[in-house]
């Protein structure tokens, strides 16, 4: 049952941001981020959409697939909304006893509605077009220069790829300890939420014990497989700016720049 | 001398109590010597707690030996500056293939321990297309190890090693946590190794029917090498080998039976084939 969960949320196609360097998807990401909070009139907002959904067009992930990683954060958003329309104070527009609507509430609400399902869909378009791998090569490289700062910028990446890796077999090992468990009579189904999480006890003590004994068999593999950090070593699979990237980063600075003016003017 | 060279090796684990003091100490490996050439395919043989793996871990320069000494191609293991030329040129292979595959991709693990040596980026992918090619997994190189069986794993892991192009390749129970088929996979693959690129193979296992075609046999039992030979005249002494706590294959066991009970059948008999045969020559001169 648990080996059912897929990780990330990639989705294969063969499309041009697909094929982007993950350098650019992430930095083109964290602009659009940005972008999102400095403009703050309607026109800004409509380039964002225009350039949002030319990537999505460009992803060729279907929409439907997207909306549907929006369906877990639809109660966040309600909630902002009705905070904001409820609470702003300012020039009322509807008052029923206690409860006003105002003009900047409404202006507030939804701003805030279109900012948080834009940046949603924003930041899953990279998730859904990048593997995990080449995002964490693309982390590695980028946050290369705080290696100046004493950052063990090659080590985090590479824990954070190991752990990628082993997400499904200690999610299989899981699966195993608990139908052990409840083969000699465990319950891990009924009772409130407090039994029931006591009754994950028995089933993270042997985990744990089991996953320090897999770092303690992959640490003696990587030795004797030469691994000894990431001075001298070199790249399978180097990431290499292309053609394509160029303009991608082109693209994206007048984006960001009409974003800024945008912002600064109106 | 030979490419893997011991000298009265001895390890001693040291057992502490709580507060650190020494409790006891187990003699894992004691007074070993040997010595192997290039090119030969050795198994290692012995049961739980004989001290073979601590033997194995000592010529990947794991452990380091508590007297004596181990050489890897005329380099000795306690000399550090030769660490990464012992771990290149004896490679190793363990016995959990899950604990020992790192990349998310059959291809990126392969092309692990030359991105840790230093290769050149297009060498690496010719290493791992060579290797994974000898290993018969270059149609699974886009494959993620968790989609693969046990068997096709260990084979991942051996070609891991491969890549790295070293001169023998230690194999720790490569063998221990897989299905028949699997084993024979593994097996056939190693042998392979071993005849078409020339590696030498120390093969550590206690399935017999492994150790069939391997050039020497050691048999190890309380750290020391209780039996050395080929491996027909391993075999012969079955009494021997049941006293070490081994088992012996079936068909072996079954000419020694009928050996016992008056046929007239050679010692060491190691294949159906053989068995067969040696009746078949017992039946034509029977009087």
């Amino acid at each position: 049952m648990l080996r059912d969960i897929t990780l990330g949320q990639y989705y294969q196609t063969d499309s041009v941001i697909h094929k982007l360097d993950p350098r650019v998807k992430l930095i083109a990401t964290v602009c659009f981020i940005i972008s999102l909070f400095i403009v703050k009139s309607w026109v800004g907002y409509v380039i964002a959409a225009i350039f949002l959904a030319v990537s999505i067009r460009l992803s060729r992930v279907p929409f439907k697939y997207m909306v549907k990683g929006m369906k877990a954060i639809v109660f966040i958003l309600l909630i902002t909304v009705v905070f904001n329309l409820f609470l702003t104070p300012g020039e009322a527009l509807v008052s029923v006893w206690k409860i006003r609507i105002t003009k900047e509430g409404l202006q507030m609400a939804v701003t805030m509605a279109v900012r948080l399902s834009f940046l949603i869909v924003g930041s899953s378009i990279m998730t859904l077009t990048t593997t995990p791998n080449s995002l964490t090569d693309a982390m590695e490289k980028l946050m290369k220069p705080l290696k100046v700062f004493r950052v063990p910028v090659h080590e985090v990446a590479m824990m954070m790829s190991i752990a990628l890796r082993f997400i499904p077999i200690l999610l299989e090992e899981t699966d195993k300890i608990m139908k052990a468990q409840i083969a000699r009579g465990a319950d891990f189904e009924s009772g409130n939420l407090i039994k029931k999480a006591k009754a994950m006890v028995p089933l993270l003590v042997p985990l744990f014990i089991s996953a320090f004994r897999r770092a303690n068999d992959l640490a003696m593999a990587m030795e004797a497989r030469c691994y000894r950090g990431g001075e001298h070593r070199t790249k399978m699979k180097p990431l290499k700016y292309a053609g394509r990237d160029r303009i991608a980063y082109g693209v994206l600075a007048a984006y960001f720049a009409g974003c800024i003016a945008i912002g600064i003017c109106l | 001398m030979g490419i893997i060279r011991t000298e009265r090796l001895v390890f001693e684990y040291i057992r502490r109590d709580e507060e650190g003091n020494v409790e006891g100490i187990t003699r894992a490996v004691d007074e070993v010597d040997l010595d192997v050439r290039q090119g030969e395919f050795i198994a290692i043989l012995g049961h739980n707690g004989s001290g073979k793996s601590t033997l194995a871990k000592h010529i990947n320069a794991i452990l380091y030996p508590t007297e004596g000494s181990v050489w890897v191609d005329g380099m000795n293991t306690k000399d550090d500056k030769d660490l990464w030329n012992i771990r290149q040129e004896a490679g190793m292979v363990f016995q959990n293939p899950d604990n020992q595959i790192i990349g998310q991709v059959v291809e990126e693990d392969v092309g692990f321990g030359p991105e840790n040596m230093g290769v050149p980026t297009e060498e690496i992918w010719e290493r791992v297309e060579e290797s994974l090619k000898a290993v018969g997994m270059y149609q699974y190189r886009k494959f993620s190890p968790n989609k693969l069986s046990g068997g096709q794993k260990q084979r991942v892991s051996i070609a891991g090693v491969i890549a790295m192009h070293p001169k023998c390749i230690i194999l720790d129970e490569p063998t221990a946590m897989l299905d028949p088929n699997g084993r024979r996979e593994v097996v056939r693959a190693v042998r392979a190794l071993n005849d078409v690129e020339g590696i030498t193979v120390l093969l550590i296992t206690h399935y017999m029917e492994e150790i069939i075609h391997a050039d020497k046999v050691f048999v190890m039992d309380k750290g020391k090498i209780a039996m050395q030979g080929t491996p027909r005249e391993i075999f012969s002494q079955v009494e021997r080998l049941k006293q070490l706590r081994l088992d012996v294959p079936q068909v072996t066991l079954l000419a020694h039976e009928l050996q016992k009970s008056g046929i007239g059948l050679p010692a060491g008999i190691l294949t159906v084939e053989e068995l067969t045969q040696a009746l078949e020559t017992v039946q034509k001169y029977r009087p």
